[in-house]
């Protein structure tokens, strides 16, 4: 009885992701790409709901995987190869891993698990809605004047820019980098009992 | 619609709205920190659709995306610490119930 309502769970899973991308491309007459963009978008868009709406945390956490995922592909239709490929391994590989395991070691089964969200959530929503309306008027209103055909980057171009005109900050951000783990290894540490 | 600038800062604004929301709304501290990770996210789309539609940033908005990258780490590395280390002493993930400051 559970695996049927799994499998059906699966299906409008993929009927709301696959449907997007049927009709740009049959009915809208996109291309490729446009039906790629409009079915990743869904999948970003539904599995971000789902992390600030589900009410089990670990599953929050296995959304926002998706999440990231699917953002990881909007990179490449958008064109910057490199930047899915540091999305798939530092967010994917490195932060998803974190905060699934912070949140296995910080809930408790005697945890209010039904107490999900604040009491100003429903201003909350509603200053959420009011952000992005005025985030898409705002961009749609602007005239963007510079703006070109879209271009895919070579990975060889982003290297020449990174190590040359940018080698001053990466080298600051590794440091950065480092402080933050002796940091958050420092702040985490458990305390010696005193004696 | 993967071709014009719009479409991709539309939904960077979705993205960061929905962040907001659960930033906003959440009673759990790590849902939050998730909630703040999927805001730079969409900063993060915005700064590569900006790179790869105007021709001055081509390189720029892909190292630019990089950086914000490595301090998102960085900050989710000292949240989650500071997260766990709240934890060990209130024994609870809740921030409405963090109010040693308040009474």
């Amino acid at each position: 009885m559970r695996a049927w309502l799994y499998l059906l769970a699966a299906a409008v899973a993929g009927a709301v992701i696959t449907t997007p991308a049927v009709l740009v491309y049959v009915l809208g007459g996109g291309t490729v790409d446009d039906a790629l963009f409009a079915s990743l978008a869904t999948l970003m868009l539904v599995s971000a709901l789902a992390v600030v709406s589900m009410r089990d945390i670990i599953r929050c956490g296995l959304a926002m995987i998706v999440c990231f995922l699917a953002l990881a592909g909007i990179y490449v239709v958008a064109g910057a190869p490199l930047v899915a490929a540091a999305q798939v391994i530092v967010y994917i590989g490195a932060i998803s891993v974190l905060i699934l395991f912070a949140i296995m070691l910080t809930q408790s089964k005697a945890g209010p698990s039904s107490l999900v969200f604040q009491t100003q959530a429903v201003p909350a929503a509603v200053a959420a809605v009011v952000l992005a309306v005025l985030i898409g008027l705002g961009v749609t209103a602007t005239d963007w004047h510079e703006v070109g055909e879209r271009v895919r980057l070579a990975t060889s171009e982003l290297a020449n820019v990174l190590f040359d005109r940018y080698v001053l900050p990466f080298e600051i951000v590794s440091v950065l980098l480092l402080a933050a783990v002796i940091g958050g290894v420092f702040i985490a540490k458990r305390e010696e009992e005193p004696d | 619609m993967a071709n014009s600038l719009d479409a991709y800062l539309i939904l960077a604004g979705a993205l960061f709205a929905i962040g907001t929301f659960g930033f906003l709304a959440r009673r759990n501290a790590i849902s939050m920190l998730m909630s703040i990770e999927l805001m730079l996210n969409a900063v993060n789309l915005a700064i590569v659709a900006f790179g790869s539609f105007i021709p001055d940033l081509k390189a720029d908005g892909s190292v630019i995306a990089l950086m914000v990258m490595a301090v998102a780490a960085a900050e989710a590395t000292v949240g989650l610490a500071i997260v766990i280390a709240i934890y060990r002493n209130r024994k609870t993930p809740l921030v409405d119930e963090y109010d040693a400051m308040r009474r």
